[in-house]
């Protein structure tokens, strides 16, 4: 199937489409789609809407209070040091989660290509983390990258391991390391956050991408093996280098899956939460803190609804940012191809 | 030949799912349509009797006396309390059904967005648990709860609650919920042997406090521990330096409505709280309050600050009181009791609000009481309860709940509504984390606006 | 799309030395396992040996404890989770499926921009449409019931399943599609006898996909059901934890438990996920 697809795609369409007739078998497809389309305009767009609507009202106490209140509900949140975190948290976060998770998925494709014994095993104890749920995980990363009173050698957790193994000079902070890198940060004047790399926020990414660097192996794995030998041999023949065949045969052959990727890890990270909330809770401070943690607790715990549908906003059009451009892009493809 | 045997696999294996599936959704339906049955796959065999909601969103079956109870209470002793108080209520109300609704996790997160969803869903428990005091006044200002005040004098709580509690849960001139416990937030906790070897003596006041921290660091124990995982330990810990700082008079006023929370006893508050925490354990943000607590209990940490259910912990660590722990008043405190507690209201519109009546009155009795709070690992907020059934620091904080002055807990729910105690909170965390003092009187300033 | 064996060579690495590879490779999987490690060592663990110091010493003895205690506070939620996943992950495949066979082979005017809009539903957070849920559910009076919750899975599911079936069947050439409408089959007939029986991989993957997703969600789970007796093992979880301490080793017993149905799945399927994987799932 692979191999046909290329082929399909590459084949010259007429260039002038028939136009488009209604016939009983469209109007079944028509039919047949449209209770997905309701659900999620109803789901989906019907909640924008609400929370569009709510962000813009009164709403701050346990029942409703739909007094128009202008954008005052977003000067206050954009005010705050804790949602200029939390928008620099997320940056961070799925930047380095969505890299690092492609790229040792990449490597792990790869070792498991290499025809070892045991594979199977292998693959398996690489793709099991995906099977958990994160707040499995968050529990057992937290116990993992809590450092103890490392200071005065008597450390815990992934401190414990170095001490014991000799390699003493990895001890670190971890979850509890609230600097900002680099420098401690940049911090304009009309920021109420520090601009930089918040450290604790790397245990945080390492147990997302143990998580998930298994489905990227898989995706990798199944994107290599679908790349046909005669290519590779025909490179070869032409005399290419190592190098050259992965630069130009097997990087390019891999786009699709790495775009693939990326939206599926995207939207796993955009809305990161129970592993946040269990391994960390947000802290130290709100170093690890994101908005769904800001959303959830200013919506349920201080009532202040018409804020927290004010984040649930900024937060969709900041993903919309990124990936409506992927999206058309998309489209765009899938039309011309 | 292998995709003919995936094909066979994945076919046969579909077939089961659909097949479980037509089961299941028989029975998930079956509730739906016939609220009155219950059918028996659904019956859990361990927690009481109990039948469906939707049940309680329809009319419930004639005959059929129903209770919905929701609280946090899902595990160790305090369930086993809220399950001896059902006891109670079963005996003296047979043919009633408890339901027992509790959610944990997430900070207290999530039992309150359970029953903030609830409420907007229209469908209230019948009674819940909330903190006594400016916690619940977001539901008493939505409408969702009934005054009690006629029904306390009904039943004479008036008389056997000290009368500052009382004005501390006074809302609006009316009292709101039934208080079953009390709970002491300014306890210093410290391990005993450590002290002992060191000839130490529990500090009394703050500048007692230091000097004890210097001793223990110089023996290369930590002075205090400190949590922060649970997002309430660093305010916790405030709320002690404020008290003794301000004293419990000053303290008491700064949740009056229109209080700056910029003077300069905060800012000394704050300058005391930083030289606390520059005795700390550095990983408290990746610690809760019980490995604080832990760390004492192992002799690397020589105090902790922390509310009385710390010793509830250390004795499930099978730890000796006033041998292996020892306890005071939070340095500058003593004679202040800083109080929290758990307490149970009647929704408005509860479904059966006869028999969250019922529960009400077996929640403020004496005998509910003292079934209650031995296992809970809390004292009663009635004053006659019998104190034998107590345990030797129970029996303690009862005398000093009798004897001293109160003050009401701020991370606690007793002293402020919920918008200031998320933005204090979170202002003390951060504190924690960057000691920044400026940044922390901000925010403390920003949050004392939300004391309306 | 005939029978498709792996024939390629591996090219990158090939000229390494294969101790070196073996190295590397182990060196990863213990770096994997160390989690479940101490999840299993904790569980085993009576709750008075549990501490952070002693973390990564073996139990002193065995003790079931935590598992029986876990237990018998969650047996009821895993009946409730099967219940709730089994459907939701059926319905899913076929909504999904279905989608994606409209979506890639009888495409309309403005189909991309449908499967767009579908799509970006993905990246909602969850926090934010509790209220408007639950109030929905509600109305169509489901809330507070199994199938609500199902409902509502079912519902964010769409756009990844349709995703992955989209792609998958951008894999099956058109021209086998107009074959057989040639020989007569409609919408029906050509999804029966030419779409489905190639579906296989796609709904293995869609299939294992929706199963860990709905098993391991919290939110909705604790939302939707509120009735103790219907909650599904996720919010049991949490409840083990009450609100004062946490019995570690109950709760990573808990955790154990909860995680077995997924894990098993995984491993014993594992390969079929890969397999629908290459053969165009979740491609481009």
């Amino acid at each position: 199937m692979e191999a046909t697809r290329p082929v399909s795609r590459s084949t010259p369409r007429p260039t002038s489409r028939p136009a488009y007739r209604l016939t009983r078998d469209r109007v079944t497809a028509l039919l047949m789609l449209a209770p997905s389309v309701v659900a999620i305009g109803v789901f989906v767009y019907g909640f924008i809407a609400w929370t569009g609507f709510v962000s813009l009202t009164q709403w701050s106490g346990i029942l409703a209070n739909l007094r128009f209140n202008g954008l005052e509900n977003y000067v206050s949140i954009f005010n705050t040091g804790r949602f200029q975190t939390d928008i620099r948290n997320t940056v961070v976060f799925t930047t380095l989660f969505v890299v690092l998770t492609l790229l040792l998925g990449f490597v792990l494709a790869v070792l498991v290509d290499q025809r070892v014994r045991g594979e199977t095993i292998f693959r398996s104890i690489y793709l099991f983390p995906m099977s958990l749920s994160f707040i499995v995980t968050g529990v057992a990363m937290a116990w993992v990258f809590t450092p103890g009173n490392w200071q005065n050698g008597d450390p815990t957790g992934i401190n414990l391991l170095f001490k014991q193994m000799g390699l003493g000079w990895f001890q670190s902070g971890w979850i509890t390391d609230a600097s900002i890198w680099p420098g401690g940060g940049w911090f304009p004047d009309w920021s109420r956050t520090r601009i930089g790399l918040p450290l604790a926020m790397l245990p945080v990414v390492a147990a997302a991408t143990w998580q998930m660097s298994g489905f990227t192996m898989a995706m990798y794995l199944a994107g290599l093996r679908a790349i046909p030998d005669e290519m590779r041999e025909a490179a070869r023949v032409d005399g290419a280098t190592e190098w050259q065949v992965i630069r130009y045969i097997i990087l390019p052959q891999l786009t699709p899956v790495t775009l693939s990727a990326i939206i599926v890890l995207g939207h796993v990270s955009l809305k990161i939460f129970d592993l946040i909330m269990t391994m960390t809770g947000g802290g130290p401070g709100n170093a690890t803190d994101v908005p769904g943690i800001y959303m959830y607790e200013i919506t349920f715990k201080a009532n202040k609804v018409a804020e927290g549908a004010a984040v649930a906003m900024v937060m969709l059009v900041l993903v919309a940012l990124v990936i409506v451009p992927y999206l058309i892009s998309n489209m765009r493809n899938a039309q011309e191809g | 030949m292998r995709y003919t045997k995936m094909l066979l696999t994945a076919v046969s294996l579909l077939m089961i799912l659909a097949f479980v599936a037509a089961c299941g959704g028989g029975q998930t339906a079956a509730p739906a349509a016939q609220p009155a049955q219950k059918p028996a796959a659904v019956q859990p065999t361990t927690a009481p009797a109990v039948q469906p909601t939707q049940a309680a969103a329809q009319k419930p079956a004639a005959g059929a006396k129903k209770l919905e109870i929701f609280s946090w209470w899902t595990n160790g002793g305090e369930a086993t309390g809220l399950e001896k108080m059902y006891g109670i209520y079963k005996q003296k109300n047979a043919g009633v059904e408890i339901v027992n609704a509790t959610v944990a996790g997430g900070a207290g997160t999530n039992a309150k967005t359970v029953l903030k969803t609830r409420l907007q869903g229209g469908q209230p428990p019948d009674s819940w648990q909330v903190h006594a005091g400016k916690e619940l006044t977001s539901y008493v200002d939505a409408g969702q709860m009934q005054p009690l005040t006629a029904f306390f004098k009904e039943q004479g709580y008036d008389k056997v609650m000290p009368k500052l509690l009382l004005d501390q849960i006074t809302y609006k001139n009316e009292i709101w919920s039934v208080p079953v416990n009390i709970h002491r937030s300014n306890v210093l906790w410290y391990n005993k042997k450590v002290f002992a070897a060191n000839n130490l003596q529990p500090p009394k006041t703050l500048d007692d406090f230091f000097k004890v921290a210097d001793a223990l660091k110089a023996k290369g124990v930590t002075p205090l521990a400190v949590g922060g995982k649970d997002k309430f330990e660093n305010g916790h810990l405030f709320e002690s330096v404020l008290l003794a700082t301000y004293g419990p008079d000053d303290y008491a006023k700064l949740f009056a409505p229109g209080t700056k929370w910029d003077d300069a006893k905060l800012t000394q508050a704050i300058d005391t709280m930083k030289k606390m925490l520059g005795y700390a354990n550095s990983d408290r943000s990746a610690l809760g309050w019980a490995d604080a607590a832990q760390l004492v209990l192992d002799g690397k940490a020589g105090m902790t600050i922390m509310g009385d259910w710390a010793h509830g912990y250390f004795l499930s660590k099978n730890a000796k009181p006033d041998v292996d722990y020892g306890w005071a008043a939070a340095p500058g405190t003593d004679g202040v009791f800083l109080w929290l507690s758990d307490s149970f209201g009647l929704a408005k519109g509860a479904p059966n609000p006869d028999q969250a009546k019922a529960w009400l009155m077996v929640c403020g009795s004496k005998e509910g009481q003292d079934a209650f709070n031995p296992a809970k690992g809390s004292i009663p907020a009635r004053t006659d309860a019998d104190k034998s059934l107590y345990d030797v620091y129970l029996k303690y904080s009862i005398d000093s709940f009798g004897a001293n002055k109160l003050a009401p807990s701020i991370v606690h729910g007793a002293a402020a509504p919920e918008p200031y105690m998320v933005a204090y909170g979170n202002a003390l965390e951060v504190f924690s984390s960057d000691l920044d003092t400026k940044t922390v009187k901000q925010a403390l300033t920003d949050a004392g606006k939300e004391i309306k | 799309m005939a029978t498709r064996t792996i024939t390629t060579q591996p090219y990158i690495l090939r000229h390494w030395p294969r101790l070196i590879i073996y190295i590397i490779m182990i060196g990863f999987a213990l770096i994997y396992l160390i989690p479940v490690y101490l999840l299993i060592i904790t569980s085993l663990k009576s709750f008075d040996q549990v501490s952070l110091s002693r973390m990564w010493e073996l139990p002193t003895g065995l003790s079931f404890q935590s598992f029986e205690r876990a237990w018998e506070v969650m047996h009821q939620s895993f009946v409730n989770s099967l219940l709730l996943v089994i459907p939701a992950t059926v319905i899913s495949c076929l909504l999904g499926s279905m989608n994606g066979y409209i979506l890639s082979k009888w495409k309309f005017p403005y189909a991309d921009v449908v499967f767009t809009l579908i799509l970006f539903g993905m990246f909602i957070p969850y926090q934010s449409v509790l209220l408007p849920l639950v109030e929905t559910l509600r109305q169509i009076k489901l809330y507070g019931s199994i199938p609500g919750l199902i409902l509502t899975h079912v519902v964010y599911g769409i756009p990844i399943t349709t995703l992955i079936f989209r792609n998958y069947y951008a894999g099956i050439p058109t021209e086998l599609v107009e074959a057989s409408g040639i020989d007569g089959a409609g919408f029906f007939g050509v999804y029966r006898h030419v779409i489905f029986p190639l579906s296989v991989p796609g709904f293995v993957v869609v299939a294992i996909w929706q199963f860990t997703s709905i098993w391991n969600e919290f939110l909705f789970g604790l939302i939707i059901t509120n009735a103790p007796e219907l909650r599904p093992v996720t919010v049991a979880l949490q409840n083990l934890s009450g609100s004062q301490y946490t019995q570690w080793n109950v709760q990573m017993a808990g955790a154990l438990m909860v995680a077995l149905p997924t894990l098993l799945i995984y491993i014993l399927l594992g390969r079929y996920f890969l397999r629908g994987m290459m053969a165009g799932a979740l491609k481009g």
